[in-house]
């Protein structure tokens, strides 16, 4: 074909206006489609938590008159409970969430093939692994935050009522459990454990690229496997420390407690200085970098299953 | 610009050599069919024009290596392959959100009026749609990307006749023009006959036979030979003979079809045949 008629069809060609395109955001999109665990169960969690005070909720008037003449710390433990344990179990829930959607997310469009029409569109292989790491280290605890906080706040309304059925006053509960200060504490906690299981997001998403099979036992034997290695052959327990910083090692960082100390403020107990100057997180960081960077390579190499 | 030019394109598994310096050469505006037995190297090829695969040798789709420039060649270039499915969670209408919210040439409107065509529902989960729906849904969102080249491997696939023929019908009268490109593969040669441009026949990682069908037409000749004739047609240097209901026939490769024409009934074969004859024949038999 010469050039001039290449350029005569182009012309009779209406060509249809490039619309504006937000690959990124679709990407996003996609994956709370597809994977729709992501909100729905920490909505389940919340409910069973909500229906659970509910049910509590009788005692709840006589719990108050009981505390109302304990020393502060006392009063808080006690009324706070169900307040924590809430924020709790949603987060455990999402953690649980974005275990199992970093490890099927780059696993799951292979097995199924869908893979090769997500290759089919312009979208590179970088926006799909990094709004796959968005969805896993915002998208989750953003839902987390947020129902936790609708659940906590429920939960107070469902004590109010309870309360001012019965002619108690709500006031103590309220006092006990200051609304804003601890959803800016939550905000700290989950901020925290978002840069600090990075890594740990990055390891899941690079098995997920990676596994041809049971991506779960590729993501948790081989630590494992060193960890007994190690400790058979040397007698030391290095990769399991190192595995036990990872998960555990936040809370020291990022919190500063001593028995006895007054929890009127409880944003005095985080310590963010110390958490952002930790080497452990920058160092964490930068291996999550590394994970990232293999799982977006091995996402173009790899074929489907 | 040739949509597709390859030189000496070459792929390989482990041991086992998939593409074996393949050369290749598709103009724009073409349809061209991409004919091989099982495990001859049309995916591979195929799936090294469309990016998925690294590759060594020389490849240029629409002037682009296709391995490191893949997503932006994606604007430019849509696939369907049998292997290729629709996510099975999605629906419908979240198909054509994200279609249109990642590729900047989808019409949106012409996608919808495609689909109000057929029996999908919009709210459907792609699970719920049977395999003739799920390729006219992809069919849909394809013919409404406005897209250079069409990449279709195995598009039919398990689906039944009228699926068969009522997909390139609507690719031929609703989607091509002599400005775009079609690459097809399929094993129901005959079905395609008619819409190519241009045949490749390709084998153990090699281009076999590479034709346009104008000169498909003039070069090759069947004939029926009848039973008296049937040394003098021999000796005429057919490139295969079969049998078939007690009579002889025989494939000649640019012979005239005067001489022809005395000995028996002349017509022009199938590629089915041409193409059992090529696969049979020993290795550069019919070049």
């Amino acid at each position: 074909m010469s050039v001039s008629s290449v350029v005569e069809t182009e012309a009779a060609r209406p060509t249809a206006a490039a619309s504006s395109t937000s690959p990124f955001y679709w990407s996003v999109r996609r994956e709370i489609w597809e994977y729709r665990s992501i909100y729905l169960a920490p909505l389940i969690a919340a409910g069973l938590v909500v229906l659970g005070f509910f049910v509590r909720a009788a005692h709840l008037p006589a719990l108050v008159r009981e505390t109302e003449n304990l020393p502060p710390v006392a009063q808080m433990l006690r009324l706070a409970v169900p307040f924590s344990i809430t924020a709790l179990a949603i987060t455990l829930t999402g953690l649980i969430v974005a275990f199992f959607y970093c490890l099927g997310a780059l696993y799951n469009e292979r097995r199924d093939r869908s893979i090769l029409f997500w290759k089919s569109l312009p979208v590179s292989n970088t926006t799909t692994v990094l709004s796959k790491v968005f969805v896993a280290l915002a998208v989750i605890p953003a839902v987390v935050f947020l129902v936790t906080l609708a659940t906590q706040l429920i939960m107070l309304l469902i004590g109010t009522a309870v309360l001012a059925a019965n002619g108690v006053s709500a006031a103590t509960l309220w006092a006990n459990w200051p609304f804003v200060k601890m959803a800016a504490l939550f905000a700290y906690i989950l901020v925290v454990m978002i840069l600090w299981y990075a890594p740990i997001a990055g390891w899941l998403l690079l098995v997920s690229a990676y596994a041809r099979s049971m991506a779960i036992l590729w993501a948790v034997l081989p630590p494992l496997g060193l960890i007994i290695a190690e400790r058979i052959a040397l007698d030391t327990s290095y990769v399991a420390d190192l595995v036990d910083y990872r998960l555990n090692g936040f809370m020291s960082l990022a919190f500063y407690y001593k028995k006895g100390m007054t929890l009127g403020d409880p944003l005095a107990l985080a310590t963010p200085a110390h958490f952002f100057g930790s080497p452990g997180l920058w160092s964490g960081l930068a291996v999550a970098a590394a994970l990232i960077v293999a799982a977006i390579w091995l996402r173009r190499n790899r074929e489907p299953i | 610009m040739a949509c597709i030019e390859a030189k000496g394109l070459t792929k390989t598994f482990g041991a086992t050599t998939a593409l074996a310096g393949i050369d290749l050469k598709v103009e724009e505006g073409k349809i061209l069919g991409l004919i091989g037995p099982n495990g001859a190297g049309k995916s591979t090829l195929l799936n090294a024009a469309l990016g998925l695969i690294p590759y060594e040798g020389e490849l240029k789709v629409l002037g682009r290596d296709p391995w490191t420039a893949r997503d932006t060649l994606m604007r430019d270039v849509c696939f369907i392959a049998d292997v290729a499915v629709l996510p099975r969670w999605m629906r419908v209408h979240q198909a054509l959100d994200y279609v249109q919210g990642v590729h900047p040439r989808f019409d949106r409107a012409r996608a919808e009026a495609f689909l109000a065509k057929t029996q999908i529902k919009k709210t459907s989960k792609v699970r719920e749609l049977s395999k003739g729906m799920v390729t006219q849904l992809h069919l849909a969102l394809v013919m409404a990307i406005d897209a250079k080249l069409l990449v279709l491997d195995e598009p039919t696939l398990g689906l039944d006749l009228l699926y068969r023929k009522q997909f390139y019908d609507t690719l031929l009268n609703d989607y091509f023009d002599h400005s775009r490109t079609i690459i097809v593969t399929t094993h129901q040669v005959e079905e395609i006959q008619q819409i190519l441009t241009d045949m490749t026949f390709i084998n153990h990682g090699r281009i076999v036979l590479d034709c346009s069908m104008d000169e498909f037409e003039t070069r090759y000749v069947e004939l029926t030979v009848k039973p008296d004739n049937l040394a003098a047609a021999r000796a005429l240097g057919p490139i295969n003979e079969r049998q078939v209901l007690g009579r002889s026939i025989l494939l000649f490769d640019r012979v005239d079809r005067e001489k022809l024409a005395p000995l028996g009934e002349v017509r022009t074969p199938s590629i089915a045949d041409l193409f059992v004859a090529v696969m049979t024949a020993p290795q550069g038999a019919a070049q």
